[in-house]
């Protein structure tokens, strides 16, 4: 259940910016080859956010597609899994996207 | 509460040296809190565009250039609960022989037993338990190197929680990560677990001793892990009976 240690390093990251701002809404980016599930994120949120400033925000989370290169053909193509293979049967991939993990933004009020 | 004294320490992460017949009230995490408090009405969208994890990747590369400074080395050692971690060690450092200074962190949820274990063998060891905690993280390594004043040239070998999920996700600040799977376990681990596995610069096949006892496929294994991580290095070892210890001691004391 790792996402409870990650939900709570997005409640320390905004709280360390916004001190005792009211914040409203969150803005995730969280990509398909993070490892990391948005559900169970959400889950640990209302958790975790109970008694800060960020009780009762709205998570908002995008969700980028995994995009690699393969090393073996050099094509690019996009995958949820992250067990892919390319088309030429290549599975030595360089992954370009999908591994996100970040704060955009937060609402304040 | 704390069976030992009841000081109610352990919801939090403790990081100790353990001894036989004390026991110590170790460090626990401090919070930071150095922030600006913007009392506005309205709502503003504030830009932050930072990774999750920056807080813990920060103190990792301060970590890993701490033990650069000084020539050392430290691997991260992940696998389930029961694949022989701790039995490697102890194997390990009586391998080597003095050949390389060794250190050990030991990271359990509870419990000194590992520590305890390793320092037995003579080698200076600091156990991290998390508590309710799944994986080590950075600033729980720091604490350790803080306690283990690891002299040049050592090699650190830390042992994660049994786990094959959440530790993949959080830098140490490790030099490298060996990740051990045992013969007792399904070859097809690779595939269920490909996070873990892709983040391994090495993987250790243990308890081979055990092979003509078990089904397990060691191509099929081999090929699930190269199916997730295609160049990684797969050492085959028994760390009960000693098999294979000579490729994995020269592979550590040729890490700079």
């Amino acid at each position: 259940m790792h996402e409870l240690a990650i939900t709570q390093s997005i409640v320390d990251a905004i709280t360390d910016r916004v001190g005792d701002g009211r914040v409203r809404m969150v803005h995730l980016e969280i990509g398909a080859l993070a490892g990391i599930v948005p559900d169970s994120v959400c889950f640990c949120f209302d958790l975790v956010s109970e008694g800060t400033g960020l009780a009762g925000a709205e998570l908002e989370i995008s969700r980028p597609k995994g995009r690699s290169r393969c090393r073996e053909c050099g094509s690019e193509f996009e995958h949820e899994d992250p067990i892919a293979a390319c088309r030429c049967g290549g599975v030595d991939l360089d992954v370009l996207s999908g591994r996100e993990l970040r704060i955009v933004s937060v609402e304040v009020v | 509460m704390c069976r030992t004294c009841g000081c109610g320490e352990d919801e939090d992460v403790r990081v100790y040296e353990p001894t036989e017949a004390g026991h110590e009230h170790p460090r626990t995490r401090e919070h930071e809190h150095g922030h600006e408090h913007p009392h506005s009405r309205h709502a503003r969208t504030i830009e932050l565009g930072v990774p999750v994890l920056a807080k813990n990747d920060e103190l990792a590369a301060r970590n890993r250039e701490r033990l650069k400074e000084i020539g050392a080395f430290a691997v991260n050692l992940m696998s389930s609960p029961g694949s022989g971690k701790t039995t490697l060690l102890e194997r390990t450092i009586r391998a080597l022989d003095g050949a390389r200074p060794v250190c050990v962190v030991e990271g359990d949820q509870e419990t000194p037993l590992d520590a305890q274990r390793i320092r037995a063998t003579g080698c200076r060891a600091v156990q991290i338990n998390t508590g309710a905690g799944c994986h080590l993280d950075a600033v729980m390594f720091a604490d350790a190197l803080d306690r283990l004043g690891p002299p040049a040239d050592a090699l650190v070998l830390t042992e994660n929680v049994g786990n094959l999920v959440c530790p993949a996700l959080f830098d140490l600040g490790e030099q490298a990560r060996a990740v051990i799977a045992s013969v007792t376990e399904g070859a097809d681990k690779p595939l269920k677990y490909p996070h873990m596995f892709q983040s391994a610069d090495l993987l250790i096949l243990n308890k081979i001793d055990l092979l003509p006892y078990v089904e397990f496929d060691v191509e099929q294994f081999a090929a699930n892990a190269r199916r997730v991580n295609p160049r990684v290095r797969i050492m085959h070892v028994s760390a009960t009976r000693g098999d294979g210890l000579g490729a994995w001691t020269e592979w550590l004391l040729g890490r700079t």
